[in-house]
């Protein structure tokens, strides 16, 4: 058998005349952290739900651990998240964990410590009602690491979360990653993601636009780099002129824009450095995974 | 298994000790109870009949309406309740079977209920027994009125179950669940008695009326309580029905658990086609 966590294949599904995922094709390996991109409605949910087992699919084959998708041995191997979960108010954070680790066939004395892992060992005896959002979502995540699964299932796990809430969920994330499982996590949140995945798919309208990594993906869309200098009072003319290629609608008498493409970056900035007696400051803009993200789903778009 | 269902059972107890629904539900029916107990003293004491006993018939008729609405309103969003909120689609992808987390969903219920029932009617009977005014065979027939209570208990939970499983938002449920306990509870009734008053000596009467009567576990539940306390003299009404049955009102027991039963079944055959 392949080492592989889970492995969709040629899949799709359909609601009607509407398809939600078409022609889907990707594997997953142990330890690799992914992120699944798309805007709402794109698909993402119904692929997590045919990958749970809960939505069957239409046409192709799909395999999580090297079984079917909701078998026993499927379910005892993957942590899921859902995109919204709220756990019963009355209840306190250790019951919801002992509740999830027993139907997990674990003793709940031995998940204890995960609370204290998301940081929620002083709210553990704490109802549930009164968690804040974070807190939740942490509750959640100690949830998803219970039994030490191989695959990690997160829909949007840091939706709604303010930034210090999204430092500790993607920390939490590294970690299950190195302890060797696969962590599939689908977000609205593209910036954040630059740094903390390993891989990045592109869900557009029910079809897979990409898959790579985000440098590769970088250099597949070929967006350019955009410089924009700061000049000495006045002289944007004139360095506009000497360096030609300026986006002369962006411009104003301090300010000029320029885009190039990566391999014209070192000659561009040489060219600029060449005129330092008129140029106060100089900011490069890489393109970022929010405008990769753009261009891969409105190429797609195009394309339909 | 074993363990798995436990889990879900316990887990619904103790939301329902948290919320109070256990302790609302406990008040609801001791204070019922001790009301038809006190109002019910004055006959009674002439009549010569233990007062338990009295006590009982009256509140067959109050479980007739009391128990159905309680088990209605704890199953209404057993599952559509969970899918709004997103623990569904958690639990579903734990290594647990659907009809694993209906039954413990229904054991957590009935443990509520059997609670309710044991504390709310017990504490009515405890009274009467700690007056004098009951005895030993009185307490057979509040034992029967407490465990077939159960039973009557569990056939609504199922329906409620498959209410929940149809609608998917607990709105229309609830609305769904209240509905239902009109039907089967009030109207049921209302329309069989209209039917056996326009009619009362004919084929309806005779052949239609008393299985009508059976096949609905509300009707089933206090035919079966009043016969077996033999007191149809005394309380009069549906109980006089009784004598005049072309069957063994045990079958009345019978109609009950298989309701009980079939309900379950189809509750989980539809929580098995549900997408969370």
């Amino acid at each position: 058998m392949t080492n592989t966590s889970l492995t969709v294949h040629d899949v799709s599904k359909r609601f009607g005349t509407f398809a939600a995922v078409d022609q889907v094709s990707f594997s997953l390996a142990p330890g690799e952290r992914v992120a699944l991109l798309g805007h709402n409605g794109a698909g993402k949910t119904t692929l997590f739900k045919m990958i749970l087992g809960f939505l069957p699919n239409d046409n192709g084959k799909i395999s999580v651990l090297n079984t079917a998708p909701g078998s026993d041995d499927a379910r005892l191997g993957t942590a899921y998240l859902p995109e919204s979960v709220a756990f019963p108010t009355a209840l306190t954070g250790r019951e919801v964990l002992s509740f999830y680790a027993r139907l997990k066939g674990q003793k709940p004395k031995s998940v204890m410590h995960l609370l204290d892992r998301v940081g929620l060992a002083d709210a553990a005896k704490r109802r549930v009602g009164t968690y804040s959002k974070g807190m939740r979502q942490r509750l959640g995540l100690a949830q998803a690491l219970i039994g030490q699964p191989r695959l990690v299932l997160l829909d949007e796990p840091t939706t709604g979360l303010d930034p210090i809430s999204r430092q500790n969920v993607y920390e939490l994330i590294g970690e299950i990653a190195d302890h060797g499982a696969t962590v599939l996590l689908s977000s609205h949140a593209l910036t954040e993601l630059e740094v903390r995945t390993d891989r990045i798919l592109i869900l557009s309208k029910g079809q897979l636009v990409a898959d790579d990594e985000l440098s590769r993906l970088r250099a597949q869309a070929g967006l350019p780099i955009r410089l924009k200098i700061w000049t000495r009072p006045g002289a944007a003319e004139q360095v506009a002129d000497q360096l030609g290629n300026v986006d002369r609608s962006r411009m104003n008498g301090q300010s000029l824009e320029l885009d190039c493409g990566i391999d014209e970056k070192v000659k561009t900035l040489s060219a600029i450095s060449a005129l330092s007696h008129l140029v106060e400051d100089v900011d490069v803009h890489a393109p970022s995974l929010d405008d990769v993200y753009k261009h891969f789903s409105q190429t797609a778009q195009k394309e339909v | 298994m074993i363990s798995r269902i436990m889990t879900v059972a316990i887990q619904e107890l103790r939301i329902g000790i948290r919320n109070k629904w256990i302790l609302l539900a406990t008040i609801i029916l001791a204070a019922f109870s001790f009301a038809l107990a006190l109002l019910g003293s004055a006959p009674a004491g002439t009549l010569g009949v233990d007062r338990l006993t009295i006590t009982v018939a009256s509140l067959a008729s109050l479980s007739v309406y009391l128990v159905p609405l309680i088990a209605l309103l704890l199953a209404f969003d057993a599952v559509c309740g969970e899918i709004e909120r997103g623990t569904l689609l958690m639990t579903f992808s734990c290594p647990i079977s659907r009809p694993e987390f209906l039954i413990g969903k229904a054991l957590g219920h009935s443990m509520v209920l059997i609670f309710a029932l044991v504390v709310g009617y017990g504490s009515t009977a405890a009274f009467l027994i700690a007056t004098g005014s009951g005895s030993v065979s009185g307490l057979i027939d509040f034992v029967r009125l407490v465990a077939t209570s159960v039973i009557l208990g569990q056939c609504f939970l199922a329906v409620g179950y498959i209410l929940s499983c149809l609608t998917r938002q607990t709105g229309t449920a609830a609305a769904a669940a209240i509905a239902v306990w009109l039907i089967l509870v009030v109207l049921y009734d209302l329309a069989l008695l209209g039917a056996l008053v326009a009619n009362p000596s004919g084929f309806f009467a005779a052949k239609v009326f008393p299985y009508a009567v059976l096949l609905n576990p509300a009707d089933a539940f206090r035919l079966f309580n009043l016969a077996a306390l033999n007191a149809s003299d005394l309380v009069g009404g549906m109980a006089g029905v009784a004598e005049t049955l072309p069957f063994d009102p045990v079958l009345a027991l019978a109609s009950l658990v298989v309701f009980a039963g079939a309900a379950l079944s189809i509750a989980t055959v539809l929580i098995r086609r549900i997408t969370p």
